[in-house]
């Protein structure tokens, strides 16, 4: 029993301490009826060798050039990220309740709190919260509660799955979700959004870029928006895209929120991720989440503390702003590492890359099928083939190739639809065989 | 002080934030080589949208980054570090060869949307994972979706309301014990329910009448923590779940304490509904500083049709994500869940076998009653009957003397121990709520003692000195107040 260190020996003076004869007997302090009888049914003890065998088994699978993205991003992680992660002072700690003995994790999260809000534009951000997804629902809900009005819009073009998080969320609640269509250009349709908006609004939501990969127009959007005094959520699922893009925040944003898995964070089957959450100073007392906030010791020192906590479910209970109770401390310590590792030059060259070696495959691709918008796009684009995904995407498979994400999961309408994704993993050696194999796959289904 | 405290003195070394250190044109990381042509933004986006320079971004070097988080984490106190008798988060050792396998790249490199077939190894450990947590709780099927134990009420208690709604039965209450966790009322309170607290009686649990008092028809749940906050049993359970089933009502059972029950008794045998498990509590994966854990959700087979989408199904022998549920909730998060999270829980049960998980929740029960008995000579033990795997005493005697629990709490970092738990439960004034878990050693524990006794002891001789504690961290006690008063929550250039 290598994690348990009190053995037999150890037992015998404990147990006389507190009036008992065998270890076994303290069952005992439970009521006679609800002690279980019989072992539990569960495999056998494995050692520390057979469990690492058995797991490598598991883990097990071919190698694969994929081409996949929509929501989780597959970038090059250096090894200081992880080397930092490992810092056993760091991911066996748990919240910083007492900040003297805390001070790595607090001035961590101070550090990630500042680089969100310099990325996204925004002037407060949040300690982090558990994923993209459940950041757009937090938004949703703390719209409500600054505006107290009737409905909600999200365009199409939002992650499928952050709205249907939202939808599960504020399911109790008496709250409309409406949704904005998208145009040929693959951006939201503002229009249509300016027809159906009224004052009954809490707040329009997009995602940029969305998830066709196509840029939205904040601004134009923000205008809309505030117009019947709504509030402008903007949510971004690849950040990477903020070392070339305006950010939100300067283009009438009320609340910036996004996924930070690109940043560090390994793709890991979809999680652990982790949410981030900024917004106008001014709502600060609406938000949810941990915040972490610079204070002095009795010395007059730096330190840093869990702040404006009362708004928080272990002070105000029922009447807390979220009921989130940690963030996702590690994850966003892998973000920090990251960004701090790239730099400011860094992380904008790495954007390029993306942008460029996707621009290359949208062109190759485009000989191909047709490219199913006309608008930009960062790192991700939508290709309509002349086949049914369905048929096409398993014989890449059998090459090889991961060929992209087929639409029709999320949007019915685009059967013939795949969403593909370029970064700087691939190289341009990737992108000619994935169109050399859709190519002639293609041609054979005719 | 004596000299054989584990809290001594260390060199500390100074570290400014991120922003404060490198210069421009520094770089940690070698970008590859470009080998397409390069594209330019500016020409393709619209102006509007590119992007100006930005201020205040750091630029570092690699090993100016690596001594920068090296300095950082000197001064965290994590379990590695020590004892960390954190009541109710349940700090125990976390398995290196766990944080390995986490890393396994046929693990850390699948992507969400992986076809299936490529992806069984995985899929395989999620629902033999599943199927554990559903034989150690006596639970029926288990989600292992929410990404923590708040998240896992969330969707529990959005079951029990599509449960009430799809009979025609929509109601507006949930019973709160008075010795719950914040999380309870909070999540509550998201599903649109009124939140009735419920007075605990005078042995610290919930008196049967106590619950046929509150209950009635418009009552959706009663929200129970087993072993609860004070770690006290709750003994009349199976007869407060026949008072609320009786009338219509759903038992909520908070899994937070969970580590004291594993191979002793299942909660799927209390009358039990719906249960969270907290991974990274009974399960061992690490705390993180604060998260990533998961918050699996166990339910009985009537609640089994509003689990979240997907459900991990078998086919013969081909494992299935299972997107057919028309009356599913919906979904709580992206994806599945914090998969890397339960690699790690998946590895801890399986080398802990079933006679390793009975011995963890007894050796656990053994360490807290040995604190608690050694203690109350110098605490006082509000409620003072044999506790699970955490006890509860309060700062009362020591209050005479000006001094608080938090104070006691800061002088216990001078000793070279994390503090337990202290302000809660609320039921106790000034409690101090400690969980020794399984991981430690007899000598570990007499030491905690001998530091608790003397720091009594300096309570009544020097208060000042407690007043004043700590002494030996990096800093000493932080104005919470201005923190709260001024937010200053971000560097500024």
């Amino acid at each position: 029993m290598r994690y348990i260190p009190n053995a037999e020996n150890d037992w015998g003076e404990m147990l006389q301490a507190i009036g008992f004869k065998r270890l076994e007997d303290l069952i005992n302090i439970l009521p006679e009826p609800l002690r279980l009888k019989e072992a539990l049914d569960l495999p056998s003890p494995l050692a520390e060798m057979e469990l690492v065998q058995h797991l490598l088994s598991l883990s097990e699978g071919k190698k694969m050039i994929s081409f996949l993205g929509a929501g989780a991003y597959d970038h090059f992680i250096p090894a200081v990220v992880d080397h930092v992660l490992r810092k056993s002072e760091f991911y066996t700690a748990y919240t910083p309740y007492q900040p003297e003995v805390s001070q790595g994790t607090l001035q961590a999260i101070f550090e990630f709190q500042t680089l969100i809000c310099q990325l996204t534009g925004m002037e407060v951000a949040n300690a982090s919260v558990y994923d993209g997804a459940s950041a757009v629902a937090e938004g949703i809900l703390m719209a409500q509660r600054l505006k107290g009005r009737k409905k909600c819009f999200l365009a199409r073009s939002v992650h499928p799955e952050s709205r249907i998080v939202t939808r599960t969320y504020t399911h109790p609640l008496a709250l409309e979700l409406k949704e904005i269509p998208y145009t040929a250009a693959g951006s939201t349709d503002l229009n249509a959004l300016r027809d159906q908006i009224d004052g009954e609004t809490n707040a329009v939501v997009l995602q940029q870029p969305n998830f066709f990969g196509c840029l939205e127009d904040p601004e134009e959007a923000a205008a809309i928006a505030h117009a019947q005094g709504a509030l402008l959520i903007v949510a971004v699922v690849e950040p990477l895209s903020l070392a070339l893009l305006q950010p939100p925040g300067l283009l009438g944003a009320d609340i910036v929120v996004g996924e930070g898995q690109s940043f560090g964070n390994a793709l890991s089957f979809g999680g652990p991720y982790v949410g981030f959450f900024a917004s106008k100073e001014s709502f600060l007392r609406a938000m949810p989440g941990r915040l972490v906030g610079e204070t002095v010791d009795r010395e007059g020192r730096r330190g840093f503390v869990l702040a404006v906590a009362t708004r928080e479910q272990h002070i105000r209970r029922e009447k807390a702003t979220s009921n989130i109770c940690t963030n996702q401390a590690l994850c966003a310590l892998a973000v920090l590492v990251y960004l701090a590792t790239l730099g400011k030059e860094g992380l904008k060259e790495l954007a390029r890359i993306n942008f460029s070696k996707c621009e290359y495959a949208k062109k190759r691709l485009g000989e191909l099928g047709r490219l199913r918008f006309s608008g930009p796009t960062f790192n991700e684009f939508v290709v309509t083939l002349d086949h049914d995904p369905q048929f096409i995407l398993p014989q890449l498979l059998q090459q090889g190739i991961i060929g992209g994400f087929p639409l029709k999961k999320f949007y019915p309408e685009m059967e013939r639809e795949v969403l593909i994704c370029v970064t700087e993993k691939k190289s341009r050696k990737n992108i000619d065989r994935l169109v050399e194999v859709l190519g002639s796959v293609l041609k054979e289904a005719k | 002080m004596k000299e054989n405290w584990p809290g001594a003195c260390g060199l500390i070394l100074e570290e400014p934030l991120i922003f404060e250190k490198g210069a421009k044109g520094r770089i940690g990381y070698s970008l590859p080589r470009l080998d397409v042509d390069e594209a330019d933004p500016g020409k393709i986006w619209p102006s509007k949208l590119i992007r100006k320079d930005w201020q205040g971004f750091p630029e570092m070097s690699e090993v100016e980054v690596v001594r920068h988080f090296t300095h950082l984490a000197q001064w965290n106190y994590g379990v590695d570090s020590g004892f960390y008798p954190l009541g109710s988060c349940t700090m125990k050792y976390n398995p290196k060869v766990n944080e390995d396998l986490a890393r396994l790249p046929g693990f850390s490199g699948l992507h969400p949307y992986q076809p299936e077939e490529i992806a069984q190894g995985a899929l395989r450990l999620m629902y033999d994972l599943q199927n554990f947590l559903c034989r150690i709780s006596g639970m029926d099927q288990v989600t292992l979706q929410p990404s923590a134990g708040a998240q896992g009420e969330l969707t529990g208690m959005l079951m029990v309301r599509a449960y009430l709604n799809a009979h025609g039965n929509p109601r507006k209450k949930v019973l709160v014990p008075d010795t719950a966790h914040g999380t309870n009322p909070a999540s509550s309170s998201l599903c649109g329910y009124q939140v009735i607290q419920v007075k605990s009686n005078e042995r610290g649990i919930l008196s049967p009448q106590a619950i046929e008092e509150k209950m009635d028809e418009d009552v959706a749940a009663l929200m129970i923590t087993n072993p609860n906050t004070l770690g006290l049993f709750e003994e009349h359970i199976c007869q407060i779940a026949e008072i609320v089933h009786q009338k219509g009502g759903q038992i909520y059972c908070d899994g937070a304490n969970l580590n004291a029950l594993m191979g002793l008794s299942r909660v799927g045998d209390m009358g039990v509904d719906v249960l969270h498990f907290n991974l990274h509590k009974t399960f061992s994966t690490p705390h993180g500083g604060g998260g990533p854990g998961a918050g699996p959700v166990g339910v009985k087979d009537h609640l089994v049709r509003y689990l979240p989408v997907p459900m991990i199904t078998k086919d013969q022998e081909r494992f299935r994500f299972d997107y057919d549920r028309p009356q599913s909730i919906g979904k709580v998060r992206s994806f599945y869940g914090n998969f890397g999270i339960l690699i790690r829980a998946y590895a801890y049960i399986l080398s802990m076998g079933p006679a390793g998980l009975k011995r963890a929740s007894l050796v656990a029960l053994l360490n807290a009653n040995y604190l608690r008995g050694k203690l109350k000579d110098f605490y006082f033990l509000p409620y003072d009957f044999p506790c699970m795997h955490e006890c509860v005493f309060s700062d009362r005697l020591q209050s005479q003397y000006g001094v608080t629990a938090l104070d006691i709490a800061k002088r216990l970092m001078d000793y070279g121990f994390h503090p337990p738990t202290i302000y809660f439960p609320l039921v106790v004034h000034g409690a101090l709520m400690i969980e020794p878990t399984e991981s430690e050693a007899k000598e570990t524990l007499d030491q905690f003692i001998a530091a608790m006794v003397q720091i009594a002891k300096e309570a009544q001789t020097d208060p000042g000195l407690l007043k004043n504690a700590p002494h030996k961290t990096k800093v000493s006690r932080l104005d919470e107040v201005l923190a709260n008063r001024k937010p200053k929550l971000r560097w500024k250039p």
